[in-house]
Order: structure tokens, then C-alpha cells, then sequence
């Protein structure tokens, strides 16, 4: 009957295979959800979710599925246990109801009454209407008593309260980044290769050779494995970039970590790149591209962040740079498609939600480098395809663009 | 339900949520691997030692390192021992292959003759693929010395539990088979409790003190490394050491050391004291 809340994770994005699912049934089956829905919400969700970034959804699909089932009418059963407790509320009843209760103790009427209420649960999913319908049951006509009824709201965590609150919007894998996340995401980023100093003892090789050696020992040594990515990274400051200065503070404080890659280095630009890039954020300190070009292996990783959001005119026009004295002879496009031609692997990372990227020069910036969203699942894709190519993505449709500024140059 | 089920109510010395302790109890109850995440300093190394306590079972501890493989924690075939016997050895039968298997200490688990605690710390630091490698292994709960053939098979299941910080994703595959806890970073109330187990002759007025300090530290925005409960135990340590009270000292939190540990931190906090 659950399975229903199985599609409602799942449709949520929740991965939970057919091998979590049975791990579940089996522990309901042996009742480690103690019987209540508080129980379940966190049986289900430390079987089922495995990740912090997942929990949100889980309550949010755990919010759909039991909607309908109201923290209040989960009081009813304690309440209610409670009022059987209590003799003077047998009053209430009439006097048939009372004879028809005679025959019963009060511990047997309990039982009875809990199983019947559970059986009841199965039943109704509404389940705010668990005692009262139906008049062969000795508790039927319950609710004729509103003031042993009352059903208090507040007090104790329900596992509906708890998943209400959503405390864990904030570790949503597509919202927040910070420099850690960054971190393992960076990871990826990495080609391992035996270079530097011979400093670790080949076993296998030392074997080898001691047995060509007519067990004569020979020990062989080797270089230890080292990360061989070597990363060139240009970063647009200031103007429309402001409020993610933030972020982009952490993404470098994560890429320039020591040791991470063989080589790092990073300019600064602003709106787009054009003959110069800086190596300060004040723009004191310019670097020709072209002389940058000459400087660089075709094998270095080129990333780039920036919004890629500016005036066509700034990127189309030849000399749209807004600084006069860059005197740029060819427009931020074919700069920045001079950059995409001379690396073999190349990305741009994009701090603008992606709901606003089409119709803007988003789009066409798109279409020299492969455009990823900086949040934690676009910076791992964008990893991914920086280490083994593939398809890129698609962002809108920069063929308009081409009418509108009559033609790229 | 189980008789057996509720084993773990936390011990005298570590408060657990009660979140987690339903979550450790499933674990046990279930017989899989329970995996624990959560930030640095939230007691999730001390979890396995106070369940083994808790239990009474013997705690065997494995920390993974960036070098570590699989199979080291199964067994480890010392064959540079082997054929260093077999030069200069006197009198040792190097035919004997089972005198250089040394077990790790999964493989302890798996050997030992009661339901015992096993620790798999930080498993995260290993590479990728280690926790694929080891899937099998958790699965079956037993493994064959391949240079002797000899298999070893639990008697029964071990407690497994499995620390992580999050460095790394795990593969799905590996996730499937754990149950899984995040521990929150405690509220005020659990940490109060958590200190006095830590420090039971502290008063409420220093108790109170102290705690404002720390989530006020906590809540400084921008912070690069937030302070941990560990770190708020060391703190709290020092300052009975060093006989301060909190209430009189004015202009700046002393010790800030133990608590906040970039440079960057410390000046960004004190900026916001002088402001």
C-alpha cells in the first residue's frame, strides 16, 4: 500500500532502488518503525535517502504522500486510550453501549480497541475519522463525547512537523556551494600519472626482477602517482558580477588549493575577455591573450567564470570593449573563439540561474564554450566533460543572434 | 517487534539524539552497515566506541587512509617477509604461506568468534573505488585468502559502522546496502546536555555563558571553518584550566584559538567585535 510513496520519492528524484524498498518492508515487517508515523518518517528515510542534499525532498514527498493524514487525528489514538482510561467518560454512552462493554475488561477493551484502531488506519487513509463510523463496534458512537475528544494540537515533534519545517532545504544539492563542496567536486578534475621523484617501492616489479636475478633481491622503486591537470582559469569581476562575489571567492579558494593541480593560474576580466586579461581584480596588471596563448599548453584545462551577461554590442562589435584604451581590433566573440580554439578542453561556469539564460548573449557565449551552471551538480558535470569530452550542452539558440547583429564576426 | 531491538540508548558519556539512536538500532536490528555522516566534530567516531560499549562487544577500528585498499583490510601477504625467509631465514618453513597472511581488520571482524563492533573510519579518504571493493565482502560477511584458500565467514554479522565527511561521493551501489544517518550539528539544549557529560562540576551560569559565545560564534556569516562541539569542549576546558570567567572578561573571546582555527576567521571576528 506503500508503494505509492515509493513513486512519490522517486518522482522527486530520490533514488531509492527496489533493494532499499525491500530493506524497508523487512524492517516494518519486524516493526522497527515502532507503529507510528514518526517512527516511519525516519525508518524510511535511513533506508531510502542516503544523501543530506536528498533530505528535502524527502520530506517533500513525504509531505504529499501523508497529507491527508493530520498530525492531530495521530493524537486521537493516545487520547482516546486515555478517555478509555477514565471511567467517568463511559457516562457519555448510552446504555446499550455500556451493556455491550460489560463483558469486556478494561485491558482487553484497550487491545481490542488499539487493533481495531490500526486495522482502521489501513483502511482510511483520511484518518481523521478512525472511530465513530459504523455501529458494530463498542466504541462507535465515541464522538459523541466533544470534551473527551478534544484533540490538542502542539506539543511533541510528529514526523509531519518535522518534515513541515523542511530544516534540510538549506543542504539542496542544486542550491548552495561552499568551498568543500567545491572541493570534491574539483576532485574529479584530475589525471594521475607517475611523475617526480622515485620514492615508492614497485612490489611487483621487485619481484620480477628478483626472479629474473636468480632470487638475487633487486628492489625496484617508482614516482608516486601525482595529479598531472594543469588548469588556466579566468574569472570576470565586478559590475554584474558583484553579487556573486561570494562564490566566486570560494571556487578559487577551492582551485587554488596547493597541490591540487600540476599547474594553476588565473587571470581576471571584465564582462568578456578581450585582447587582456589581469592578473589583479583592479585591472592594473594586463596580460596580452596573445601572449597568455603562447604561454599555455594546448593541454591545460581553460576555465572560465563569468555571467556572460552584457550588451550584444559589447560582445559582437569589433572594439565593443567598454575600456577605450583597450583598443581592441576584434570583437570579445572572436577573443573569446581565439581561447576555444587553442585548448582542447575548455568550460565556462555560469553563476546566473539557469532560467535566465535564453534570449540572452548567454546564449552565444554558450555556443564557443560548453556553458554549466555554478552549482554543485552543474560543476561536476562540467568536470566530467573537462576530463573526457562529450556532448555539450545545449543553451537556447544562438543561430538569432546571428541576424540580429548581422552576422558574427 | 524484536526484543533485541532498542539495544543503543547512548552511554554516560555520549548523548545521542534520538534520531540516531533509531538509526543505529535499525542498523543492528537489520545486520547492514550503518553509514554516518555529518560536519567534523559531531561525535561520529565516538559513536562506534560507545556502541561497542553499549553492547558489550569488542571494537575493532579501521582508519582509512588516502593509501589504503581493500584488500588490505581483509588480509595483508607479507611476501617481502616471505622471501627475505627464504635467504637468510633459519629453520623457518616458508612453504607455510598462512604464517605471512596477517588479517586487517575487517578481516578480524569477519574472524572473530563473537558479534563484534567494526569501525570503518573516514572512508571517504580512500580512493574512489574503495568502497566497491569492498561490497562483496559487507554483503557476505566472509572472503577467501586466494594464496591459501582458506575462507573465512563470520560467525555472526558484525556491527558495521561507517564514518564519512563527505569529501567524496560514494557509489550508489555501496549506498544501497547502508542505512544511512546524518548527524545535525546539536541544538542548544543537546549541547548543553553534551557538555555537562564533558564537564559535570560547570555551573548554569557558565554553561549559559558559554554557549551564547559559541553559537553567536557559529552564526558569524562568512565563516570558514564554524567551530564544533569538540572544539567547544576543549574550549570550555581551557578556560577552567586558566580560572577565567566568562562573564567578567570584556573585549574579545579569550582563547579564541581553540575554537577558531584560520587566521582569516580570527580577523573576520574580530572586525565584528570592534564594529
Amino acid at each position: 500500500m506503500l508503494i505509492d510513496f515509493l513513486f512519490e520519492l522517486r518522482a522527486r528524484k530520490v533514488p531509492v532502488s527496489t533493494h532499499e524498498w525491500m530493506a524497508l518492508m523487512e524492517a516494518m515487517a519486524m516493526g522497527l518503525h515502532e507503529s507510528s508515523l514518526d517512527g516511519f518518517y525516519r525508518l524510511a528515510r535511513t533506508l531510502c535517502v542516503k544523501d543530506i542534499a536528498l533530505y528535502d525532498a524527502y520530506d517533500e514527498a513525504f509531505l504529499a504522500y501523508f497529507k491527508d493524514i493530520y498530525p492531530e487525528a495521530l493524537k486521537l489514538t493516545e487520547q482516546l486510550l486515555e478517555w478509555l482510561n477514565d471511567p467517568k467518560a463511559f457516562d457519555a454512552l448510552t446504555a446499550e453501549q455500556r451493556k455491550a462493554l460489560e463483558g469486556l475488561d478494561l485491558e482487553k477493551l484497550r487491545e481490542l480497541f488499539a487493533q481495531r484502531l490500526k486495522e482502521q488506519k489501513e483502511r482510511h487513509d483520511g484518518g481523521n475519522r478512525w472511530v465513530g463510523t459504523g455501529g458494530t463496534s463498542p466504541f462507535g458512537t465515541g464522538g459523541k463525547n466533544p470534551n473527551a475528544m478534544r484533540v490538542g494540537g502542539g506539543g511533541g515533534r510528529s514526523a509531519m512537523a518535522v518534515a513541515d519545517e523542511r530544516r534540510f532545504k538549506e543542504y539542496r544539492r542544486d542550491v548552495v556551494l561552499d568551498v568543500r563542496q567545491i572541493d570534491v567536486a574539483l576532485r574529479g578534475l584530475r589525471k594521475l600519472g607517475r611523475e617526480g621523484a622515485i620514492e615508492e617501492l614497485d612490489l611487483d616489479e621487485t619481484i620480477d626482477k628478483t626472479c629474473k636475478n636468480a632470487g638475487e633481491i633487486e628492489v625496484v622503486f617508482r614516482p608516486p602517482r601525482r595529479n598531472r591537470v594543469k588548469v588556466l582559469l579566468l574569472m570576470d569581476v565586478g559590475g554584474s558580477m558583484d553579487p556573486h562575489s561570494e562564490l566566486m571567492s570560494r571556487l578559487f579558494t577551492a582551485a587554488s588549493r596547493s597541490g591540487r593541480f600540476a599547474k594553476f593560474r588565473s587571470y581576471y576580466f571584465h564582462n568578456c575577455v578581450y585582447n587582456a586579461v589581469y592578473e589583479d581584480a583592479e585591472f592594473r596588471r594586463p596580460v596580452q591573450v596573445t601572449d597568455l596563448l603562447q604561454h599555455s599548453d594546448r593541454d591545460e584545462k581553460l576555465v572560465l567564470v563569468g555571467d556572460a551577461l552584457m550588451h550584444p554590442a559589447e560582445l559582437l562589435d569589433p572594439g565593443g570593449s567598454m575600456y577605450l584604451y583597450a583598443q581592441a581590433r576584434a570583437s570579445g566573440h572572436e577573443w573569446l573563439r581565439r581561447l576555444a580554439a587553442h585548448f582542447r578542453s575548455a568550460a565556462w561556469f555560469n553563476p546566473e540561474p539557469e532560467r535566465f539564460w535564453p534570449g540572452t548573449t548567454i546564449e552565444v557565449i554558450a555556443s564557443v564554450f560548453a556553458m554549466y551552471p555554478l552549482t554543485l551538480d552543474g560543476l561536476s558535470h562540467g568536470v566530467r566533460y573537462l576530463v573526457r569530452g562529450g556532448q555539450r550542452p545545449q543553451v537556447g539558440d544562438p543561430s538569432k543572434w546571428v541576424k540580429m547583429a548581422g552576422g558574427i564576426r | 517487534m524484536s526484543e533485541a531491538f532498542d539495544q543503543f540508548q547512548g552511554t554516560a558519556s555520549y548523548i545521542a539524539s534520538e534520531e540516531l539512536k533509531h538509526a543505529v538500532n535499525v542498523a543492528v536490528a537489520l545486520a547492514r552497515p550503518l553509514l554516518v555522516r555529518g560536519e567534523p566534530g559531531t561525535g561520529k567516531t565516538l559513536l562506534a566506541e560507545n556502541l561497542a560499549l553499549a553492547l558489550g562487544m569488542p571494537l575493532i577500528r579501521w582508519h582509512v587512509k588516502s593509501t589504503t585498499k581493500a584488500r588490505d583490510g581483509l588480509y595483508v601477504y607479507d611476501t617481502v617477509a616471505r622471501l627475505h625467509d627464504s635467504r637468510f631465514g633459519d629453520q623457518v618453513d616458508v612453504r607455510d604461506i598462512a604464517k605471512y597472511i596477517k588479517l586487517g581488520p575487517l578481516g578480524e571482524a569477519l574472524a572473530a568468534p563473537s558479534r563484534v563492533v567494526l569501525l570503518i573510519d573516514e572512508i571517504d579518504k580512500a580512493d574512489l573505488e574503495f568502497p566497491n571493493d569492498l561490497l562483496h565482502e559487507l554483503d557476505a560477511m566472509k572472503f577467501r585468502i586466494d594464496e591459501t584458500g582458506k575462507e573465512i565467514a563470520a560467525v555472526e554479522r558484525p556491527v558495521v559502522i561507517i564514518t564519512s565527511n563527505n569529501e567524496k561521493e560514494l557509489p550508489d551501489a555501496f549506498l544501497r546496502r547502508c542505512v544511512f544517518h546524518y548527524i545535525q550539528f546539536p541544538n542548544r539544549e543537546l549541547m548543553a546536555e553534551i557538555v555537562r557529560v564533558h564537564h559535570p562540576d560547570i555551573t548554569d551560569k557558565v554553561l549559559d555563558n558559554a554557549l551564547e559565545v559559541f553559537f553567536g560564534l557559529r552564526a558569524t556569516p562568512k565563516l570558514r571553518k564554524k567551530p564544533s562541539t569538540s572544539e567547544l569542549v576543549d574550549w570550555i576546558l581551557a578556560l577552567k584550566k586558566a580560572g577565567v570567567d566568562l562573564a567578567r572578561v570584556s573585549g574579545g573571546i579569550p582563547f579564541l584559538g581553540t575554537l577558531l582555527k584560520t587566521e582569516q576567521d580570527v580577523e573576520l571576528v574580530g572586525k565584528r567585535a570592534k564594529a
